[in-house]
């Protein structure tokens, strides 16, 4: 057996990885659009060489399938190329989208982390609370998100908030059901000892219950970020196209824009890696103050 | 008459607590009866909930903008059943279930062709991680645009949602058997299908009926969203966005409580069939809790 290296195991085969998608989406962008460059050559009485034909078709305005480039100049346009403070600039819908999406994120974790605690102290919480709160997760809630904005707009909220309480909503759920498993994973023996210290149930949940639910907290807190950052672009989706990164969905699509919206997605793809990458390394960082030894995986 | 209201509410929030309580107390001492606490305790609750939503929204006189009370969206859902049946044929016989399946089905294939190349595999996960994260329902537009306005896009968008989580579970499903047992399997001199079909797969089986569960609801979601885009003038996701449009809530609330319903019993079937296949496993055996 060779050594394992971070380069050749990881790097190397991402890369290639990327490099197909790449390739094999010039090759589509090649086909897709291949109709449409046809149809300008017609319209404007030329005749493409099929070089001319290639080159083109990598270049439209409104191709169905814009290149790889092209999204990548515009992403570099909408961004360093404008002030921030520009109704254009990706960066100012970028941070209309994260404020609302870290509000929401905030609130849900709160939210979670207080019911996780009620239900694990409380059995009548556990018995009546936690089949609605699996149940409500079943419900596509995102279907709601719309009607939400409409009727918070309807009676004067509106703005940051409405769009924060989707994220809430779809953020509270990984949190309470990761907590209650990690404020219940203290093994018995552990619980055993707490009550021969004759600690009361405040010490047994600072002492131990809390230590022992962190590495649960981390696991639902990445699929939480994740999920609120989805919740906002959608709540941005019904308020007429105003500000956000959902809006500069909604209004490429309404004028065909799609250079636009394969921008936006960029935008909001990065967005989602930064923010699960943050709580990755404040996951690392946690870790480490509290004790862990940095190899060891929590379960 | 407010006065009246508010302690019919407390009263009846303190009385449910209160049998909640004693139930649940009951269901300790006498352990015949858990299985029916365990039953009747959420019941309770959700009656009280509705119960409280009908009285504020009636006693109160709560716009019906804002909230209507569930007898006014029973009512409006009574009255719509055809309509109701239409948007739910569009939403969820034609996009979302053969949007799940052939995501659900590829995701699956691919996991199964990626675990025989150790490269693939080291390159596709973390990206299959990293789109899991991913707000693909954004999508949706590009979608729309490219497979018209029917189901097809809707499907689209679905499968797109679908085949990463299934990718992802059913790869670590795959590799979850244990290193005894696959030496087992090589000393009978199995096949790579006999492994597969004896070995890998029913340790996978929990993996992917997670996978499974996660995109009953994603596939819901993704339906309904990408609806918002551009739709036929039928469909669940349609009718939300047209009915709020013209202040007609209780539609909304009508739509949303069918879909509410579709994605429960959705992802109640699923749950279903992983009991019988995953019998084995110990958050399905009895006598372990």
């Amino acid at each position: 057996m060779t050594k394992p290296s971070f380069f050749r195991d990881s790097v190397v085969p991402v890369l290639t990885v990327i490099a197909a998608i790449v390739v094999l989406w010039y090759v589509a962008a090649l086909f897709m659009n291949h109709s449409t460059v046809v149809a300008e050559a017609q319209l404007k009485g030329l005749a493409f060489t099929p070089s001319a034909t290639w080159y083109r078709s990598w270049a439209l305005d409104k191709p169905l399938l814009p290149a790889p480039h092209q999204i990548v100049a515009e992403l570099w346009r909408s961004t360093a190329g404008l002030a921030i403070t520009s109704k254009r600039s990706l960066v100012y819908h970028g941070w209309v989208t994260l404020s609302a999406t870290l509000l929401g994120f905030l609130l849900g974790t709160l939210f979670g982390i207080l019911l996780a605690i009620g239900i694990v102290h409380q059995k009548v919480m556990d018995k009546s609370l936690m089949p609605w709160i699996i149940a409500s997760q079943t419900v596509p809630i995102l279907a709601v998100a719309p009607m939400l904005i409409v009727v918070l707009n309807a009676i004067g909220i509106s703005g940051l908030l409405p769009k924060a309480l989707i994220s809430t909503y779809l953020s509270f759920f990984p949190v309470v059901v990761g907590m209650v498993k990690g404020l219940r994973s203290p093994e018995a023996i552990h619980l055993d000892l707490m009550r021969t210290y004759n600690a009361d149930d405040f010490k047994v949940f600072t002492k131990l219950r809390w230590p022992a639910s962190v590495p649960y907290l981390f696991a639902s807190l990445k699929v939480g970020i994740a999920i609120s950052l989805i919740g906002a672009i959608v709540g941005e989706l019904p308020t007429g196209a105003a500000a956000g990164l959902g809006a500069r969905l909604l209004s490429g699509s309404y004028y065909g824009q799609t250079i636009q919206i394969w921008a936006a997605l960029f935008a909001a793809a990065f967005l989602a890696g930064l923010l699960v990458l943050v709580v990755g390394w404040s996951e690392r960082l946690v870790m480490r103050l509290m004790g862990a030894r940095p190899e060891r995986r929590a379960a | 008459m407010l006065l009246l209201v508010l302690a019919a509410i407390l009263g009846i929030a303190l009385g449910i607590s209160w049998l909640c309580v004693y139930l649940v107390h009951l269901g300790e001492r006498l352990p015949a009866t858990r299985r029916f606490i365990d039953f009747a305790v959420p019941l309770l609750f959700g009656v009280m909930l509705i119960t409280e939503w009908e009285l504020v929204t009636r006693g109160f006189g709560v716009p019906e903008i804002l909230l209507p009370a569930p007898s006014v969206i029973l009512v409006a859902a009574a009255n719509a059943l055809p309509t109701l049946w239409e948007d739910v044929v569009q939403t969820f016989v034609k996009s979302v279930l053969s949007g799940y399946v052939v995501g659900c089905g590829l995701g699956f294939l691919a996991a199964l062709i990626i675990n025989r190349s150790g490269f693939l595999k080291r390159g596709l996960l973390p990206l299959g991680n990293f789109v899991s994260a991913l707000p693909i329902v954004g999508v949706a537009p590009i979608a729309v645009m490219w497979f018209g306005f029917d189901w097809q896009s809707k499907a689209a968008v679905i499968v797109l949602m679908t085949f990463f989580p299934m990718l992802v579970n059913t790869e670590a499903g795959l590799a979850a058997a244990g290193h005894m047992e696959r030496d087992l399997m090589r000393t009978y001199a199995a096949t790579w299908g006999d492994e597969m079909r004896r070995l890998r797969l029913p340790a996978a089986w929990p993996f992917i009926f997670n996978a499974l569960k996660i995109n009953s609801t994603l596939a819901l979601i993704g339906a309904i969203v990408a609806e918002f885009f551009g739709a036929p003038t039928y469909g669940v996701g349609f009718r939300i966005s047209t009915e709020m449009g013209r202040m007609n809530t209780a539609m909304v609330w009508a739509e949303i409580g069918v879909a509410a319903i579709l994605g429960s019993t959705f992802y109640g079937v699923i749950a279903l069939f992983e009991r019988r296949v995953t019998f084995w496993h110990p958050s399905v055996r009895k006598g372990q809790r």
